[in-house]
């Protein structure tokens, strides 16, 4: 075994051997891809699914019914989260580009993308699943 | 030490092969996938919030619903540059992946020729249907 592929122990002052650094900038390029890709995969259904409305009524109002089923009423607040983050995110990457500052500021970016993340999905959640919540426990 | 190419080093065989067809078609992608997402970002942050939160939510969305937006061409064209900008950002995109994580040129021919069928399929769909909506169709 050559010494060149053995991995080296982490460290957070050196950049090490590897492409993949950690912290932030790789958890939030990573985070980037997954959301990206969900939201791709869930559009080619989207768009088959509205697609129905030239089939019949009937048929569209069947599939958006699924829609307002509790359990995928809770995978849709998944969605808009993914969908946000990979907006957030997406500005900050424009930041890092196009921004003399950006490549700096990239990690303080971040946490201020995961806030403002926070306070936007607190209420966009609360009213998503108000009426799910209202329908399975009741209006108490 | 192992046969990895020091990046944008052009030295290896992948790299040669660029240099000698250079186009700047890899520049207006990764342009194109800033300006597209800052338009993405009022659309389809507004039709997550018209859909899923304003007004009832997604709860009040039916066949009637949807004759009543399409009948302005406000949401038409909302719609219709929603559904291009995001297909071919998304495609931009899963291209990039491909091109990250394959690692047999035949792999990656097969992946690609099977996303850039689903897109032009999707789009074209998609296009088909905002056209030729018909809210009377029995």
């Amino acid at each position: 075994m050559s010494t060149g592929m053995t991995p080296r122990p982490p460290s957070r002052t050196k950049l090490g051997g590897t492409l993949y650094r950690g912290r932030e900038g790789m958890w939030s390029w990573v985070a980037h891809r997954i959301t990206g890709v969900l939201t791709f995969f869930f559009l080619f259904a989207h768009v088959l699914d509205t697609a129905l409305v030239r089939v019949s009524p009937e048929s569209y109002d069947r599939v958006i019914d699924t829609y307002k089923n509790p359990l995928v009423n809770l995978m849709e607040i998944g969605l808009v989260g993914a969908v946000l983050f990979h907006a957030l995110n997406g500005l900050r990457v424009i930041a890092v580009d196009f921004w003399s500052r950006g490549p700096r500021l990239q990690r303080q970016m971040l946490w201020m993308i995961v806030a403002v993340w926070v306070l936007v999905m607190v209420p966009g959640a609360f009213f998503m699943f108000r009426h799910t919540f209202t329908v399975l426990f009741g209006s108490g | 030490m192992s046969g990895i190419e020091t990046p944008r080093s052009g030295t290896g065989r992948s790299n040669q092969r660029r240099i000698r067809g250079r186009t700047n078609t890899e520049l207006y992608a990764w342009l194109f996938m800033r300006v597209s997402g800052v338009l993405l970002m009022m659309l389809v942050l507004g039709h997550l919030l018209i859909m899923n939160i304003l007004d009832g939510g997604v709860q009040r969305i039916n066949f009637g619903f949807v004759a009543g937006r399409w009948s302005s061409p406000f949401w038409q064209v909302w719609d219709l540059l929603m559904l291009w900008l995001a297909q071919l950002h998304g495609t931009i995109g899963l291209r990039t992946i491909i091109n990250d994580y394959t690692r047999r040129d035949q792999t990656r021919f097969l992946l690609k020729m099977a996303l850039y069928t689903a897109s032009v399929l999707v789009i074209a769909l998609g296009t088909l249907v905002i056209f030729t909506y018909d809210p009377n169709i029995t």
